[in-house]
């Protein structure tokens, strides 16, 4: 069978967030992963394939050029091609724009099942996976936590607040990933270094199929950042000494209701 | 394929339903809903979608919602994504609202960008406040200020950076909204659902998923690294027994009690419930660090976590330099004054 | 001249370092405490491919150079000596020789599950009465009819009981050498359950607890023909070749435990106050700190140079690497024993506790300038570069 897994590469939160002196993000200074979420469904099919002998997996991202590492990543740790859409026009682009060029890429592809991360720490939406889908027309199931292939169907366990569901859809489908799907999966040394001899393909907005010019970048996105500001960053915060234990309550309560906890 | 902006009017919610049970969530929709249908001269409208569920409509009118809106159709028992989407997106494009608003739940992070997709316009994830207002903010030469606009606003980067979206030139302005953050309305209990029952088409098709089974998951011991609050306590809480204090304020905060590895090792708590670089990493939404000094190997395992609030009454403890509310005082005379306010905090708002 | 890694190079450090953090630095206390040879980190370790970095493809390896596996214990060995030990006497001591001078047949049969990770492998070449000095080797083997019997004891050896396959030397017979009868040497294969093949006594060690450190002993242990390792009496020069690039894997243990003891020291001087203030703020903290730093980064240019050229002399036999391998030996154990006692140090009374870890890195860090070479005879082996 043919899988097609999205990855996206994000900054790394992990190690702490970087801040420039003016209190804005330091992106720069701050490494990059592959999206977690996505790098559980990555592994998820590399279990597949694992399993089922003569699965090809393709990876594909969106991104900048340096996104290249991330698709060198993923085919050290077992995917067999990599695809990397980049091209100017499709910066800035939201979830809508987003998911329309990430189709458009996929039509050029064989696939029998798309596999998205369920989110990407930078922008915690949730919304592409979902959003590809409709694009191509394929039954979803969100929150997957546990995958099996049966046939031409596949059998997932979704994930709720309260509860799964055990769902079987038929193939072609897509799936977004949680954390849970994958299990701790590495990349192995000889397997780098062949990735760096693998060819990535690079599309730009020219290989995208059926996908109108309308629908993408920064122009093709409906929502729009009005505003955009960093937190302040992280270190010390307000220190009080209060003269009475009522006062002291008062700060923490007055606190607890400004961020919305009471 | 997209609606007309100009002829779309009307604050809707999905009034989200789990075993024929409004989820709260669409209550506190229904709040946030009122006051920005309010701003716009507007009415609120509740989307229920289900299976024999037209009784939920009066607990939605009691809420707030002028007209409930009624999908109801056995396919709709269970939530799957392509029934209910199909629903929801049937119905914006019948009654063409001006704001649609979802819970950020699991059902409905999956719904929303599936019928945002669906209908052509935008949809902000998570939102954590919403306004009506201008865009752009600020008027702009060469660029129309519309008004009255959602202005929906997000944390991201694991709430290290925070924006404000707008959706000027599609409807509905779509947006998922965080559960807990917005005020549902006291209740007017007399009031009785204007209903509106919508009949559509359900014919399975391949993208219907079939449900196999369905697992209730059974209530779960505590685990501290799942936790949205916790309630955590150092050696300065000096007894095992003065550990009531921090469960009282725990219980009263919809919180989870943990401590520091130096109550571990005097025998006071298990192991389970060690917070810290040989215990567990945890990232609450908020951190109590009560009478804990603030030993690396503890912040190493805490200092992800959104709202850190530490009580000490040791003015130079370190955990001060990473709490975001410091407050130097006595544990004994502080925790149990703040869980006697948040219960009336919480009662008041309940 | 280039100081930048490759971004092939880049990356499996990435990979080794996040693999350190995720799956061994966790077990690093607990295997330190129980002396539990990890076996399932082992076991993880194989299924990456670390069992078999320098090995060519088609006999089951990853195809890497040395340079990567010297990457790899050295990022294993910053959050757990007893790790990056497991793989060096693997790698060096045991699937360098046969990859090196085995047979065709031996490395269908030896090197290939080796190099998966299937099989582990030891090397015996130390005997209470002989370590660095041959002459002195005790174990002898027979050839008798079609088997080699071999009787003797060998001592301190690493993965002993735990693995699968071992690179054993004896005496073979005496050769006449300018006028003197000398101990003829060679090496031998022995398979772990070989009648007459049994493990002593575990040694109770001060560091690298977790590794597994046995006594063995061979009473009448008869081994086919075959698995005589190379040409018979050609012991020596495979002990000492092997011993050469086991130094580099020692070398690269020796610095992840001197990174690890300074990266430990940097986030803790930050943190830790004293006279209110942190105490990385003490101008003599921050000199030491330089100093340890420094040298740290020294001994990575000498374990580096060293792993590269052995990565050439595999393109090129007329390369040589030995002195490179001996200065980065003792020049990295010594810095790993001067950081971590640091490290100790500036932890105050907390290095001194176990849970701090800095205190299992110095006592991890006192072996490499013990085994595959005292420091002593590492200036020799330099010494000997020097004036021939």
């Amino acid at each position: 069978m043919k899988i097609v897994v999205c990855i996206k590469q994000v900054p790394d939160t992990k190690g702490g967030v970087k801040f420039k002196p003016d209190g804005t993000l330091d992106r720069a200074a701050m490494l990059t992963i592959m999206n977690p979420d996505d790098k559980a469904g990555l592994e998820a099919a590399i279990k597949i394939k694992n399993e089922n002998p003569g699965t090809e997996i393709t990876v594909v991202t969106m991104g900048l050029p340096k996104a290249d590492d991330v698709l060198r990543e993923a085919l050290a740790m077992g995917a067999d091609k990599a695809v990397l859409v980049t091209d100017r026009v499709l910066g800035g682009a939201d979830t809508w724009a987003t998911s329309q060029t990430l189709a458009g890429a996929i039509r050029n592809l064989e696939y029998d099942l798309v596999i998205t991360g369920r989110q990407a720490i930078d922008g915690d939406t949730a919304q592409v996976g979902p959003q590809i889908s409709e694009r191509l027309d394929l039954p979803v199931i969100s929150y997957a936590e546990e995958i099996k292939i049966e046939g031409d169907y596949v059998i997932v366990k979704r994930q709720f607040e309260d509860r799964y569901h055990m769902l079987k859809v038929k193939m072609p489908c897509l799936i977004t990933a949680l954390a849970e799907l994958g299990e701790d999966m590495y990349m192995t040394p000889g397997g780098i270094f062949d990735a760096y001899q693998t060819e990535v393909t690079v599309w730009g907005r020219k290989d995208l199929k059926d996908v109108e010019d309308s629908n993408l970048g920064l122009n093709g996105s409906p929502t729009k950042i009005a505003k955009a500001s960093d937190r302040v960053a992280k270190g010390a915060g307000e220190k009080v000494i209060p003269d009475s234990p009522k006062e002291a309550v008062d700060y923490i309560i007055g606190k607890l209701a400004e961020k919305h906890v009471i | 394929m997209s609606l007309k902006v100009e002829e779309c009017k009307g604050v809707f919610i999905f009034a989200q339903q789990v075993d024929n049970k409004v989820n709260n969530i669409a209550y506190e929709l229904l709040g946030k809903a009122k006051d920005l249908a309010a701003d716009l001269g507007q009415e609120v409208t509740a989307v229920l979608i289900g299976s024999d569920v037209k009784g939920l409509a009066d607990s939605l009118a009691q809420y707030g919602a002028d007209r409930v809106i009624v999908v109801d159709d056995p396919e709709l028992k269970e939530y799957r994504t392509e029934p209910y989407a199909h629903a929801l997106a049937s119905v914006i494009e019948k009654y063409k609202p001006e704001i649609m608003l979802i819970g950020a739940t699991a059902i409905g992070r999956d719904l929303g960008p599936r019928v945002a997709a669906r209908i052509h316009t935008g949809l902000t994830a998570d939102c954590t406040q919403l306004d009506i207002g201008d865009f752009p903010l600020q008027p702009a030469p060469g660029q129309e200020q519309k008004k009255n606009q959602l202005l929906m606003t997000r944390p991201a980067f694991g709430g290290n950076t925070i924006a404000t979206i707008a959706c000027p030139d599609y409807r509905p302005q779509m947006a998922t909204v965080r559960p807990g953050v917005m005020q549902k309305r006291e209740a007017d209990k007399s009031a009785k659902a204007n209903i509106e029952e919508c009949k559509l088409d359900f014919t399975p098709n391949n993208k219907y998923a079939e449900i196999l089974e369905i697992v209730k998951s059974v209530s779960n011991v505590a685990d501290i690294a799942a936790a949205k609050i916790l309630v955590s306590g150092g050696r300065g809480v000096g007894s095992p027994e003065n550990f009531k204090i921090l469960e009282e304020l725990a219980e009263a905060i919809g919180g989870t009690v943990s401590c520091s590895r130096a109550v571990v090792d005097s025998g006071w708590k298990p192991k389970e419930m060690q917070v810290g670089q040989t215990g567990k990493t945890v990232r609450p939404h908020v951190y109590f660090a009560i009478g804990i000094s603030g030993a690396i190997q503890h912040v190493a395992g805490m200092e992800e976590s959104d709202i850190i609030i530490a009580i000490n009454k040791d003015e130079s403890a370190p955990i001060f330099d990473v709490a975001d509310y410091g407050v130097v005082g006595d544990l004994n005379q502080i925790v149990p004054e703040l869980t006697k306010q948040i219960k009336e905090a919480m009662a008041a708002k309940a | 001249m280039d100081f930048q890694l490759s971004k092939e190079h880049a990356m499996a450090r990435s990979l080794f370092k996040d693999f350190a953090e995720k799956e061994v630095k966790p077990r690093a206390i607990e295997v330190d405490e129980t002396e539990e040879f990890p076996r399932d980190t082992v076991e993880k370790m194989a299924k990456y491919g670390f069992l078999g970095i320098p090995v060519p493809k088609e006999y089951g390896g990853q195809g890497c150079d040395p340079l990567t596996y010297a990457m790899c214990v050295e990022e294993l060995s910053k959050v757990c000596g007893t790790t990056g030990v497991i793989v060096s006497a693997h790698t060096s001591l045991c699937v360098d020789p046969i990859m090196t001078f085995g047979t065709e047949e031996q490395k269908q049969k030896w090197l290939v599950p080796l190099a998966k990770g299937e099989k582990l492998g030891a090397f015996g070449l130390t005997e209470p009465g002989a370590g660095t000095d041959a002459q002195g080797m005790q174990t002898k083997a027979v050839l008798e009819g079609d088997e080699w019997v071999l009787n003797g004891s060998k001592c301190f050896i690493t993965n002993g009981k735990e693995a699968d396959v071992y690179v054993i030397f004896a005496v073979s017979g005496k050769v006449e050498k300018r006028g003197k009868m000398m101990k003829e040497i060679s090496a031998y294969v022995v398979e772990k359950g070989t009648p007459g093949f049994t493990f002593g006594t575990k040694e109770n060690k001060m560091g690298i607890r977790g590794s597994s450190t046995y006594e063995l002993i061979f009473q009448d242990c008869r081994i086919p023909k075959d698995n005589l390792l190379g040409q018979q009496g050609k012991g020596f020069n495979i002990a000492m070749h092997t011993l050469d690039g086991g130094r580099i894997g020692i070398a690269a243990q020796a610095l992840g435990i001197a990174e690890g003891a300074l990266e430990r020291t940097i986030e803790y001087v930050k943190e830790r106050k004293q006279f209110g203030r942190a105490i990385g703020q003490f101008q003599n903290t921050q000199f030491q700190l330089a100093d340890m730093a420094t040298k740290t980064q020294a001994a990575q240019l000498l374990v580096y140079q060293a792993a590269m050229k052995k990565g050439e002399y595999q393109k090129d036999p007329k390369v040589s690497y030995g002195m490179e391998a001996a200065m980065a030996k003792l020049y990295a154990a010594e810095v790993a024993m001067e950081v971590t006692t640091k490290a100790v140090q500036y932890h105050g009374g907390y290095g001194y506790i176990r849970e701090y870890e800095v205190e299992r890195m110095m006592r991890d860090a006192k072996i490499t300038e013990i085994y595959e070479g005292t420091s002593e005879v590492q200036r020799m082996v330099i010494s000997a570069g020097l004036l021939k």
